[in-house]
Parts: structure tokens; C-alpha cells; sequence
């Protein structure tokens, strides 16, 4: 019998696979082990700022607003976008990245005063998003 | 002209690739130097003096018109604001994204103060529903008591009441901190993502009820836990934080902050679609 030979369709369009952090490969949570997926953030947003390692900016910031401590910045930490440190502008909705320039301390209560310094600096800076929305869109 | 017979079917919409667009993980890149000049305002704010200081009567005033002058002052420098005559008024000081010292002699009505991002705002009153909805940055105190849903959505900032507040105090607060000086009402802390809620007096039942994350700390009786809320250990930086957060807050100077209880999220709730039917019955 010769043997029929069999056309191999190719198909045209592969579904993309998704990347996922395979269990086992990475050092998980306990929560990430009961559950059995991996949780996005890796810091911890409960945090509380160690007042000792304010910048000298953050402090000119705090005394120009009138405050008597951090206030919204006790809220802001040095997370990770794209395997890169960043930092969550809430005004903007998105991760500003820090630049490759800044060398990050090997110690997140550290890493977060240099987050809040540069999220100021960049909210305040006349080239962040707002800035054309506002010229745009701005009624009174 | 190829695609011509394939975009006559199209709407006009479809055409311009509104429904195949990817709308998710877009990056927006801005590029800013972190040297720039330093700048502690917003772009397009006004520069104020707190010792420039003026009165404002409202009694005969609508709030919008109200707001727009409290926007006019401002403008001219003045950094210090006294509101007289608020009696009760609603949206009263909603939308102000500048530096700014303002006091209110008297009592607000409903939404109050919302959307607010950096004054220090003192109310030697009570406050209706809703107080300081949306506040960004900033430090808002009322000397008396406050309403329901007291400080829902907050993101950031101080929001103080000296009194006792009404039921779903920090509702979907995604940051800052709300303290409390008396009582809280039910469901305090219902659905927070993030943030902080001090409270020196009782609170009332399903306390951080469905809470995602973020911290409760209650120092009189919990009338009764809600969904996915758990305690936790106070740690002495719990302490060193509540103390110097009781001293901004001008309140609870003698109080015993060991006895402070501390609730968190016990994170049964995350990643809710891939959890096991049984564990979903348990977190419900």
C-alpha cells in the first residue's frame, strides 16, 4: 500500500500565548501558593515612611505647603513597571520610571523618599500630562 | 483605494480603529529632568501668602458663587481665608488644588470640601454627608461631628473629625488618613484599598467590611468585624506613627496607644476570579 501523504495545514494566525510567572519557578507568598497564582505588586502599600530618611527637598516641600509631616506622600512607594523601578502618578494614571541615572539603596524605606522626591518633581514639572489637558480642557 | 470596499462597510468609527485599538498597557512617555528648577505647586496654580489673610461673608451667596470668590482671592495672593455665615450651605470649598489656609466659622451641608488637593481647611462646625469626598493632599479638621460617608474615596491627606462620625466613614479609600476622635458608625472602612483610619472611640458593626488592603486601628469597642477584616499585631512603629499622627490631629494627647487594636485585610478577597468555590463561600 503506498502511503498517502498527508498535507500539513499551516495555520495562519497563532494565538498569542500569554506570559504567566509559572508557580515554582520564583520564590512565592504563602498567599500566592493558596491561591495559586502570582500577585502583581511587590512591595508592601501599608508601609510606614521612617521620617528619618526625609530628603532635604521633601522637607522644603512639606514647609512650603504648610503641613506638619508627609501627608499624601506617606502614600507613595517605589514599585516596578516592566521589570524597571517606578514610581504611580495617580494624577497622570500611569508609572513614571525612574531614570538609570539614580542608583537605588538596597532599602525600600530609602527607595521610597527617592519615589516620593521625584514623583513631586515630576508632578510639578511643566511638562507632565496635566499640564496639556489643562490648557486644553480648563473651564474657570 | 484597496481598502476603499472594506471601509464603505465600515462606520466611521470602526474606519478610524476605534474598536480594534488595544486600550490596555499603553505607555505615555514624558520626558522630564528630575534637576529641573525646584517647584513645590502645580503648574498653573496661584502663588499665595498665609499671611495675607481675608474674611468672606457668604450669607448671601450661592455656592457656586461662594467658591468662585474664595478662586478670586486666591488669584490676588491672599492665603488665608475666613469663611463667615457657611450655614449649612453644600459644596461649600469643593475643587481647590492650591496651597491655601481656610477656616470656616460655622457648619457645611453635603459634600463639603470635595476634591480637594493641598489646603489646610479648619470647620469650627459640624459637617453633612460626605465630607472631603476625593481629597487628594491636604489637612481638613472639624470640631464637631461629621456625617456619613466622611472622607469616601480618599486618596491622600488628613482628614480629622473631633466628633463622631456617621456610618461608611472611609469608603473606597485608596490612601491618606481619616482619625477619628469619638465613634464611628457601621460599615467604617468599607470596600479600602489603601490608607489609614484612626479611631479612639467604639465603631460600629461590620467594621472594614470587604476591605482590599490598608489599616483600621480602633481604640474603644468593634461592634463586629466585616468580611475579610482580621486583626493584627501593633508594632512600636504602629505606635510611633499613631502618636505623632494624634499630635497633628490635635487630639487623644493622654491616650493609651498600646491598647489600640489593629485591623487589616486578611486578602482572601485578591485575586478573587481564580480562588476555589469553597474558598470563595468562606471570604463572602
Amino acid at each position: 500500500m503506498p502511503k498517502k501523504k498527508t498535507k500539513k495545514i499551516k495555520s495562519k494566525s497563532k494565538p498569542k500565548k500569554e506570559k504567566k510567572l509559572k508557580l515554582g519557578t520564583f520564590k512565592e507568598t504563602a498567599r500566592e501558593k493558596l491561591i495559586g497564582q502570582h500577585i502583581g505588586y511587590r512591595y508592601d502599600v501599608n508601609l510606614l515612611p521612617d521620617y528619618k530618611k526625609i530628603t532635604p527637598f521633601l522637607k522644603k516641600y512639606i514647609e512650603a505647603m504648610g503641613w506638619d509631616d508627609l501627608n499624601w506622600l506617606e502614600d507613595v512607594h517605589m514599585g516596578y513597571e516592566e521589570d524597571r523601578p517606578a514610581v504611580f502618578c495617580r494624577n497622570a494614571n500611569g508609572w513614571v520610571t525612574i531614570p538609570k541615572s539614580i542608583k537605588l539603596p538596597n532599602n525600600q524605606q530609602d527607595r521610597d523618599m527617592i519615589a516620593r522626591e521625584l514623583l513631586v518633581k515630576f508632578q510639578m514639572s511643566p511638562k507632565h500630562p496635566l499640564v496639556d489637558l489643562k490648557k486644553a480642557y480648563l473651564k474657570f | 483605494m484597496g481598502n476603499l470596499k472594506t471601509t464603505e462597510k465600515k462606520s466611521k468609527a470602526q474606519s478610524m480603529g476605534m474598536h480594534t485599538e488595544v486600550l490596555t498597557g499603553r505607555t505615555q512617555q514624558k520626558f522630564f529632568n528630575p534637576d529641573e528648577a525646584e517647584n513645590f505647586y502645580y503648574f498653573g496654580t496661584y502663588d499665595v501668602d498665609f499671611n495675607k489673610r481675608t474674611d468672606l461673608d457668604v450669607l448671601n451667596m450661592s455656592a457656586p458663587e461662594a467658591n468662585k470668590e474664595i478662586d478670586n482671592l486666591m488669584s490676588q495672593g491672599y492665603g488665608t481665608i475666613v469663611i463667615k455665615n457657611p450655614q449649612g450651605k453644600h459644596s461649600l470649598g469643593v475643587g481647590i488644588l492650591n496651597k491655601l489656609n481656610l477656616i470656616f466659622e460655622g457648619s457645611l451641608g453635603y459634600f463639603g470640601m470635595g476634591s480637594c488637593d493641598g489646603p489646610i481647611v479648619r470647620i469650627n462646625g459640624r459637617v453633612g454627608w460626605s465630607c472631603a469626598e476625593n481629597l487628594m493632599a491636604g489637612k481638613v479638621v472639624i470640631e464637631k461631628n461629621a456625617g456619613s460617608c466622611f472622607g469616601a474615596a480618599i486618596r491622600g491627606g488628613d482628614l480629622i473629625c473631633k466628633g463622631s462620625v456617621g456610618a461608611r466613614t472611609g469608603i473606597d479609600m485608596k490612601g491618606g488618613t481619616i482619625i477619628i476622635g469619638g465613634d464611628a458608625g457601621a460599615f467604617t472602612g468599607f470596600m479600602m484599598q489603601r490608607g489609614r483610619i484612626i479611631i479612639l472611640g467604639d465603631v460600629g458593626i461590620n467594621l472594614g467590611d470587604s476591605m482590599y488592603d490598608g489599616t483600621i486601628f480602633v481604640g474603644g469597642e468593634i461592634g463586629s468585624y466585616g468580611s475579610d477584616a482580621v486583626d493584627s499585631e501593633l508594632t512600636s512603629s504602629d505606635q510611633d506613627w499613631l502618636r505623632r499622627k494624634l499630635k497633628v490631629a490635635e487630639i487623644g494627647e493622654n491616650f493609651d496607644l498600646s491598647k489600640m487594636k489593629k485591623i487589616v485585610a486578611g486578602k482572601k478577597l485578591w485575586n478573587y476570579d481564580n480562588l476555589e468555590p469553597t474558598e470563595k463561600k468562606g471570604a463572602i
